[in-house]
């Protein structure tokens, strides 16, 4: 009995002391993304890309073992919060990643950021962390959120469209997208539906593709990032706009969306244009390897959410090597990663005073691939090292 | 006024009503019969949903789908009762809202693990992915479906109900259930029916909708809150009240969503009527459900002799 109260009492010491033995030799990073609710494919996605990164770098990262702990913020802010709470305080991480929504990250980044830790958003990019609420230890591997309608609004302008008829959901980041196309485009705003978002966002626009039709624009803009945007695309075809209203989207049509297209046959969205700052034929050896390796793992081409957070990883570690591993000088940290000193996948990028990306934006086309499965093409690109309309009101 | 895009949007609201009908009509008869308060009943929705889109894969046939769908909806609404349901008729709702929350959790990770994060899509043969046109009117092909499938079923259940010997039992069941118990009816088995039809009518909408959104978890959660206002606006354990108060919250949701944003503008600026104007029509049917609670508590069209208790 004794002796087995010993036994427990020693285990027990052991597995205490585990971790300790641990953070001295390993550099932990926190990723909160969203793994259950319909949005979780996009999170799995982005673990699958994480993954992916660590298994490149071979576990380590200046001799250090990486040590990636998940956390699933339910799509809901307060529970990103609690997550985050959770990584910084208990588990006390050296750097929290990841971030699909923009309102969760608004809710999470100031208990990151007060703790001194390094954040970095591997999608989100809320216009108030690029602006007044910039910070000097907030990263992202993305875009701001404006950016990409912008490119799309400049595409608009190009192609001659007259008047654009706008559906996004109503929440942080499409208001954003809804900003950046109307800041970009010239012509006529004909009409502008925003829609209930969230855990039990609407998936069924009768209502806004009947009202987008009877306006009479030559174009339709959309933002619908995740399940819902194949759900939009489907009752876009059944509506039978393909003809009078062409489709422009900015984060809808990705790898998560056209398989799920392909086999619901709807073949409305082959020929569709988008614009990105990265796609999975983009020719850089980087790349290359991201998107063959990938491929060969899970069967499906990596989706943008997985080359952001493959990024991340990457810009880490891009960090940690040219400190030599030491996680405790945070100045030499920050002025690495500020050199942004990697081989992304989206091709050489550089960081403005606001530690968002300064890159290029292409305009993309679905295609078929040689296997005949459906996938974006680059057609060109729009923007050159393109920079965010906020860096101005950053006082970094 | 744009005439065509005012009887798009309402065949749409009509098509919108008819889905909560299916799945309103039930929870209305389970919880106006049973006194239950079922929770879950968008989880057999969401089971439709998947099953469905399970057999067209299989097989690729849209009528096999329905067919299988609605007899393992049948089943699993038979299992349902049997197993969980009948322990908890006659307990306080309180007890029943806790049993049947954990039951839409444990129904979501069963989904979760059988079929994956990523939700199913039903394809569509080319003709029901097309439209159809009146003159210069055009409808999505599918939608009209929606539509006719839904009356159809609305019509089924109103002869059911008012010209059956089962319907005439529901109804005294419906309106004192007390009567019916002690005049010698075999409740269990009526209860067992009532509740059977319920998963197999809330099954068949999710089978509908999911060519149109997709199967995707939690897809009940977020409609069976309105299905809830629907039995409450229409009168708990009517399937009447059920239809017209569907068909109500229906017109009023999608109408909200089209001209709400047009008529704010006349009185507010452009910038806070976009703003205010889709927080508004998400309301609307909440406000109009506390409207016909002040005048009406017991619902529009609650079940005749309907006393509470």
């Amino acid at each position: 009995m004794i002796l087995k109260k010993h036994l427990i009492t020693a285990s027990l010491a052991a597995a205490l002391s585990m971790p300790v033995v641990g953070q001295a030799e390993s550099v932990k990073i926190g990723f909160v993304t969203t793994l259950t609710t319909p949005a979780g494919v996009i999170g799995e996605d982005m673990k699958n890309a994480v993954n992916l990164a660590v298994e490149h770098l071979g576990g380590k990262m200046a001799g250090k073992d990486i040590e990636v702990m998940f956390e699933d913020d339910g799509f809901k802010p307060e529970i990103g919060k609690q997550k985050t709470d959770k990584l910084v305080k208990r588990d006390d991480v050296d750097f929290v990643a990841g971030f699909i929504w923009s309102h969760v990250l608004l809710a999470s980044s100031k208990t990151v950021l007060d703790a001194g830790k390094f954040l970095i958003s591997s999608n989100a990019g809320p216009s108030q962390l690029a602006g007044k609420g910039c910070n000097k230890n907030f990263f992202s591997t993305s875009w701001q959120n404006d950016q990409t309608p912008m490119a799309m609004g400049e595409v608009l302008n190009q192609q001659g469209v007259k008047s654009v008829y706008i559906i996004a959901p109503n929440y942080a980041a499409g208001k954003n997208m809804v900003a950046g196309v109307e800041r970009a485009f010239k012509g006529k705003i004909a009409g502008k539906d925003m829609t209930k978002w969230g855990k039990d966002k609407q998936l069924d626009f009768s209502a806004e593709l009947a009202k987008a039709k009877a306006s009479g624009a030559d174009g339709l803009f959309i933002f619908y990032p995740g399940s819902a945007g194949g759900a939009f695309i489907k009752q876009y075809q059944q509506a039978g706009l393909r003809d009078s209203l062409p489709l422009y989207s900015v984060f809808t049509v990705d790898s998560i969306s056209l398989p799920k297209l392909q086999a619901a046959k709807i073949d409305g969205v082959v020929g569709s244009k988008s614009t990105m700052f990265w796609a999975p034929d983009l020719d850089n050896a980087a790349n290359k390897k991201f998107v063959a390796d990938f491929k060969a793992k899970h069967g499906t081409y990596p989706s943008f959410y997985a080359a952001q957070s493959y990024d991340s990883i990457m810009l880490i570690n891009s960090a940690l090597k040219a400190t030599g591993g030491n996680l405790d000088n945070q100045d030499a940290i920050r002025a690495a990663m500020e050199k942004a000193d990697f081989d992304s996948v989206r091709g050489r990028y550089s960081y403005g005073k606001n530690h968002m990306p300064i890159q290029n934006f292409y305009l993309r086309e679905v295609v078929a691939d040689a296997d005949g499965n459906w996938t974006t093409k680059v057609v060109r690109t729009v923007f050159k090292n393109h920079q965010d309309s906020y860096v101005d009101q950053c006082k970094l | 006024m744009d005439w065509h895009l005012l009887i798009s949007q309402l065949l749409n609201g009509l098509q919108l009503g008819l889905l909560l009908f299916l799945l309103a009509s039930g929870l209305s008869l389970i919880f106006g019969i049973m006194d239950f308060i079922n929770l879950a009943h968008g989880s057999f929705y969401m089971v439709g949903a998947f099953v469905g889109a399970t057999v067209v894969s299989l097989t690729g046939s849209l009528i096999i789908a329905v067919v299988v769908t609605m007899i393992a909806m049948l089943i699993l609404g038979v299992l349902v009762d049997i197993l969980i349901a009948r322990k908890l008729y006659g307990q306080d709702h309180l007890d029943q809202v806790l049993v049947t929350f954990g039951l839409i959790l444990v129904f979501d990770t069963l989904a979760h693990i059988i079929w994956g994060s990523a939700g199913a899509t039903i394809p569509l043969p080319d003709v029901l992915n097309g439209q159809i046109e009146i003159a210069t009117f055009v409808m999505p092909t599918y939608r009209l479906l929606i539509i006719v499938c839904g009356l159809l079923v609305a019509l089924g259940s109103y002869f059911l109900v008012t010209r059956s010997r089962l319907g005439m039992l529901i109804r005294a069941g419906a309106s004192n259930r007390n009567m019916v118990t002690a005049l010698g009816v075999n409740i269990d088995r009526l209860y067992l029916i009532v509740f059977a039809i319920g998963a197999a009518m809330a099954g068949f909408a999710g089978l509908l909708i999911a060519p149109i959104t997709e199967a995707s978890i939690g897809m009940g959660n977020e409609i069976i809150i309105i299905a809830f206002v629907v039995v409450i606006v229409g009168g708990i354990g009517s399937v009447k009240g059920a239809f017209y108060g569907a068909i109500l919250i229906g017109f009023i949701d999608t109408l909200g969503r089209s001209y709400l944003d047009d008529l704010l503008k006349l009185f507010l600026s452009n910038q806070s009527a976009e703003t205010a104007a889709p927080a508004l029509s998400a309301m609307l049917v909440y406000i109009l459900m506390v409207v016909v609670l002040v005048f009406k508590p017991e619902g529009l069209f609650p079940p005749s002799g309907f006393n509470k208790k």
